[in-house]
């Protein structure tokens, strides 16, 4: 008897890889799970580029939104600046502080940079990058939502724009209410 | 039994020779921006997180430089190194290590490997083993034809009467 050849079946050797790039093309890329979020946030005590202290402990039962950036950040820090301005002046009467950390930066470039876009939330260098990795943070800029008991609830990778600051702060204040 | 045994002889020969030549790129220690043995050690498991595949001991980058100063001052502490990899691991993730744990699912990372060069070389020792016996079979089919049993018995008589005539 004549053995039946199964080569029809080699094509289906692709299956399995066809299966992951529609995986992989599904995927967010800019959802990076972070073993930090629900996790109480890092605390941290920086000294801002105006001079006065910045401890994220002082914000305790207020939202936070603390963003990574770098002056060499092109073009994401620069797109994201004025979202975080605006943003910072439209819901600070509602109690929301937004803490600016700048990692592996020059002062005087970070200064240009904060002068360029008239940012009036408190900036700090991170010096030794301890607050960078304490937040688990892979490049800039990265940006936390902090909620009122101190928790990181969301972590957005890239330029933050009005939507992303808005429905992740709206979603923290209703919760406090 | 020796016939089977040849082509896994000549696959072992191969995979030797292929060991023996990568055995000195093997042996070179590898380049090192760490002095102390032991911070060494912990950088070396851990991911640079900005570059692609190098470890935090030997990025030159900036944030790996840092990543090795936090590594030094928790091993200066008292942390043993154990504990300062899981500071890491607590803050990325198990990504941040170089070598996966081994539980879990992690077992597939490590198995696989192994599992898929075991079947590769299984299917080439099959392939081999096919090819050589088909050409065996051509070769014996063409230099000793089989003799058909009617011309044998013919080839038995003429050659009894040739001897019966001397």
């Amino acid at each position: 008897m004549k053995r039946r050849s199964l080569h029809w079946l080699i094509p289906f050797a692709a299956l399995p890889v066809l299966a992951l790039l529609a995986y992989g093309f599904r995927v967010n890329h800019r959802d990076i799970p972070s073993p930090l979020v629900n996790r109480p946030a890092g605390t941290f005590a920086l000294t801002s580029y105006s001079g006065e202290a910045m401890r994220l402990e002082a914000y305790r039962g207020r939202v936070v939104v603390v963003n990574f950036w770098a002056s060499w950040c092109m073009p994401a820090c620069y797109e994201e600046a004025p979202v975080l301005e605006r943003n910072w002046r439209a819901y600070r009467e509602k109690g929301v502080m937004v803490l600016g950390v700048d990692i592996q930066d020059k002062p005087e470039a970070a200064r240009k940079f904060i002068d360029q876009f008239s940012l009036t939330f408190p900036n700090a260098l991170d010096p030794s990058g301890k607050v960078s990795v304490d937040y688990g943070v892979y490049g800039v800029p990265e940006t936390f939502f902090i909620d009122a008991r101190g928790n990181i609830r969301a972590k957005h990778v890239g330029a933050v724009t009005d939507d992303v600051f808005r429905r992740e702060v709206d979603r923290l204040l209703a919760e406090r209410g | 039994m020796i016939d089977r045994a040849q082509p896994l002889g000549v696959l072992t020969a191969l995979l030797l020779i292929v060991l023996a030549a990568a055995a000195p790129a093997l042996a070179q220690p590898p380049a090192t921006n760490v002095e102390d043995p032991r911070l060494y050690d912990v950088a070396s498991q851990l991911r640079c997180v900005v570059c692609q595949n190098l470890s935090v001991a030997d990025s030159p980058s900036e944030m790996a430089q840092q990543m090795r100063a936090i590594v030094r001052d928790r091993l200066a502490a008292g942390e043993t190194p154990e504990q300062v990899i899981q500071y890491f691991v607590d803050k990325y993730g198990e990504w941040i290590l170089l070598a996966p744990r081994r539980h879990g699912f992690n077992w597939l990372v490590w198995v696989a490997p192994f599992a898929a060069l075991a079947l590769g070389l299984l299917l080439f020792a099959i392939v081999v083993r096919r090819w050589t016996r088909r050409r065996r079979a051509h070769v014996a089919a063409t230099v000793a034809p089989a003799i058909d049993p009617a011309m044998r018995e013919r080839i038995r008589r003429e050659l009894e009467l040739e001897e019966g005539d001397r």
